[in-house]
């Protein structure tokens, strides 16, 4: 009765143990260790790491293996611990025509400068269930020093602006960066800044917008121009984060794995001006072609009032595209309907009771 | 491979951030201040804009207590306060007068507050147009005008359609005089503990990012109409355990027959009323 719906401290420890007890399984099973998660589970790291936004990749195994698979849970520990952590400056732009890349595909020319290059992707496997498919052991070692991986590769609409056929962005942008996880965000945001949110909102909810647009809700007449996947380098300059620092160099601390996806969407044309094609852009961390492309496809949807397109579909309406796809603030509100709403239902219930029997 | 944490989890950029988005709200009493809330180690939805602005106002001197629908014994206010139980090891309490700073989802103590405490409460959706508009871009305008007229409207559509306001709770509520503000869901029934209260009221909402604020002595005056005044719920029983007459109540259905009882939902002011009997 009564002392059942106040569990308090003991209900919340005998929980928390079943849940241990739930994660680790059968015993006689050996337990899973990061390394394992890091280097077999690579595509979930990458997920977790993008949308968790912390680059760490044994953070991002451990995070799995604490949720025990649930990557939406995943991606929420890492942001929680991500609020613990001092941010102490911040790199220079990004420079992806600098990548090393693995893979870069375009479907808007058969050959391209640079090449068409594969690199490690299923989509020409045939998807049947078996361990033979699966069983790495006879692969050979993934050797991290890729010898066709290459560097500085021309971009494909680079090609198209030189030819006049590729509008630039109409947007007006600010002249320093907006960061989504410093300052609150305000619609109507700058591209930038949305770009920031697409790029770490849920993959699945990116997934299903992007398809809407691509089925008569906000069409957008996509091609792939360019998706390139590989190591981008990572530089910062010590006066950033040091201002006694004098040397103004850039310094490269690292690099990163990301995909890019470059679409290249319909054409635009107005009395003034001859047409050109617009454009849609996706950037994640890590190995993630789906959640790339999706971005560019919504990237350019939200783009529809920038260009004079009369926004109708979901797909183009930022307010609604940017504040419902964090997965992590959407699964919290869902979730939240399960805790005790018994004094709000109680008022419910005596209004609905007055108002019958008035 | 646990990293160490900073006192109240947040660090100090972050806690400082806040206080400062805390200031400006209790310069502007009820405007929403945009702030860059953090996730929390509790999920959006739990309270996390109420943990943040508690983390960022918490000193090592101060008594904390938390209560979820009233009680301090809830799963939810026992995990919140051993959050900072665990991150600040200052001390905690269930009784109110003894708390100061007290957070809170859904009510305000039973026993009067005073100068000095800060109540802190966890928002979900601190718009109160949002029902009526849901684009902020659309709803900031609608503050910057003053353009309330359609929650008045709202609140007429209730009374022709059900013969009564059909809000029961997050009632809105002008404060100052100037700016309309959600109470966040507290029973309209504790609304009047907002008006001319000696503590200081600080609201945090984490995943719409906003914190607001009554400060200590505001008016804070509930929506309505002359001929259809405010009015706070009444029972015509008391509490089954402590006989108060003037709590907020909840109905417990207490066998398989469905018979109900009635009890305090506060449930340090239904221990302190039976301690006096």
């Amino acid at each position: 009765m009564y002392v059942a719906v106040k569990g308090g401290e003991r209900a919340i420890d005998a929980s928390l143990a079943l849940l241990d007890a739930w994660r680790r399984g059968d015993p006689n099973q050996p337990a899973l260790q990061i390394e394992q998660v890091e280097q077999q589970l690579g595509i979930a790291v990458d997920r977790v790491m993008a949308e968790g936004s912390v680059l760490d990749r044994r953070l991002a195994a451990l995070a799995i293996i604490q949720a025990q698979g649930d990557l939406v849970e995943a991606i929420f520990l890492l942001r929680a611990c991500r609020a613990t952590l001092s941010r102490f400056g911040q790199t220079c732009p990004l420079q992806t025509d600098q990548m090393l890349a693995l893979r870069r595909i375009s479907a808007c020319f058969k050959d391209i400068p640079g090449g068409q290059k594969l690199g490690p992707t299923a989509d020409y496997s045939l998807r049947i269930l078996g361990l033979e498919q699966a069983n790495a052991n006879g692969a050979s070692p993934l050797n991290a020093a890729d010898a066709n991986a290459q560097a500085n590769l021309p971009r494909i609409s680079r090609l198209l602006e030189a030819e006049g056929l590729l509008a630039q962005p109409t947007e007006p942008e600010p002249t320093t960066p907006p960061d989504i996880t410093q300052e609150p965000v305000q619609f109507p945001m700058p591209r930038a800044a949305r770009l920031q949110m697409l790029s770490r909102a849920d993959e699945g909810y990116l997934l299903a917008l992007g398809y809407s647009t691509q089925r008569g809700y906000g069409s957008t007449h996509p091609f792939v121009g360019e998706i390139r996947m590989g190591y981008t380098p990572v530089c910062v300059r010590l006066s950033d984060i040091d201002p006694s620092v004098q040397d103004d160099t850039p310094v490269e601390i690292g690099e990163l794995l990301l995909t890019e996806c470059e679409m290249i969407n319909q054409f635009q044309a107005n009395s003034d001006e001859p047409p050109k094609f617009t454009r849609g852009y996706g950037l994640t961390p890590g190995r993630a072609e789906r959640k790339a492309m999706a971005m560019a496809l919504v990237d350019r949807a939200l783009q529809a009032e920038s260009l004079g397109e009369t926004p109708s579909a979901p797909s183009q309406d930022q307010e609604f595209v940017l504040a419902h796809g964090d997965n992590v603030e959407a699964s919290g509100f869902v979730q939240h309907l399960k805790l005790p709403h018994y004094v709000d239902f109680q008022a419910e219930l005596a209004l609905v009771r007055g108002i019958q029997s008035s | 491979m646990t990293p160490q944490l900073p006192f109240a989890y947040l660090d100090d950029q972050t806690k400082r951030m806040i206080r400062r988005a805390l200031l400006k709200a209790v310069a502007l009493p009820g405007h929403q201040v945009p702030f860059a809330s953090r996730e929390m180690p509790l999920p959006y939805g739990w309270g996390t804009g109420g943990i943040q602005v508690t983390a960022a106002v918490l000193g090592p001197e101060d008594v904390l207590k938390v209560i979820d629908q009233g009680a301090d014994d809830t799963t939810n206010a026992v995990n919140i306060r051993r959050f900072f139980a665990l991150t600040t090891g200052i001390e905690t309490t269930t009784t109110t007068a003894e708390a100061t700073v007290i957070q809170t989802r859904h009510r305000i103590p039973e026993h009067p507050l005073k100068a000095g405490q800060i109540m802190v409460f966890q928002v979900p959706i601190p718009e109160p147009l949002r029902w009526i508009e849901p684009r902020s871009e659309e709803t900031r305008r609608m503050h910057a005008l003053r353009d309330y007229g359609p929650m008045q409207v709202k609140l007429y559509e209730d009374i022709t359609q059900h013969g009564t306001i059909a809000t029961s709770y997050d009632y809105p509520v002008m404060v100052n005089e100037h700016t309309l503000m959600s109470p966040s869901p507290i029973p309209k029934f504790d609304n009047p503990k907002l008006h001319q209260s000696p503590a200081l009221m600080l609201f945090g909402a984490g995943r719409e990012k906003r914190v607001y604020a009554v400060p200590p002595y505001t008016d804070v005056r509930s929506l309505d109409f002359d001929d259809y005044p405010f009015e706070v719920q009444r029972w015509p029983q008391a509490c089954a355990i402590c006989g108060a007459d003037n709590h907020y109540l909840d109905e417990i259905i207490v066998d398989d027959a469905g018979t109900r009882e009635m009890v305090c939902s506060d449930t340090d002011a239904c221990r302190a009323r039976q301690d006096q009997t």
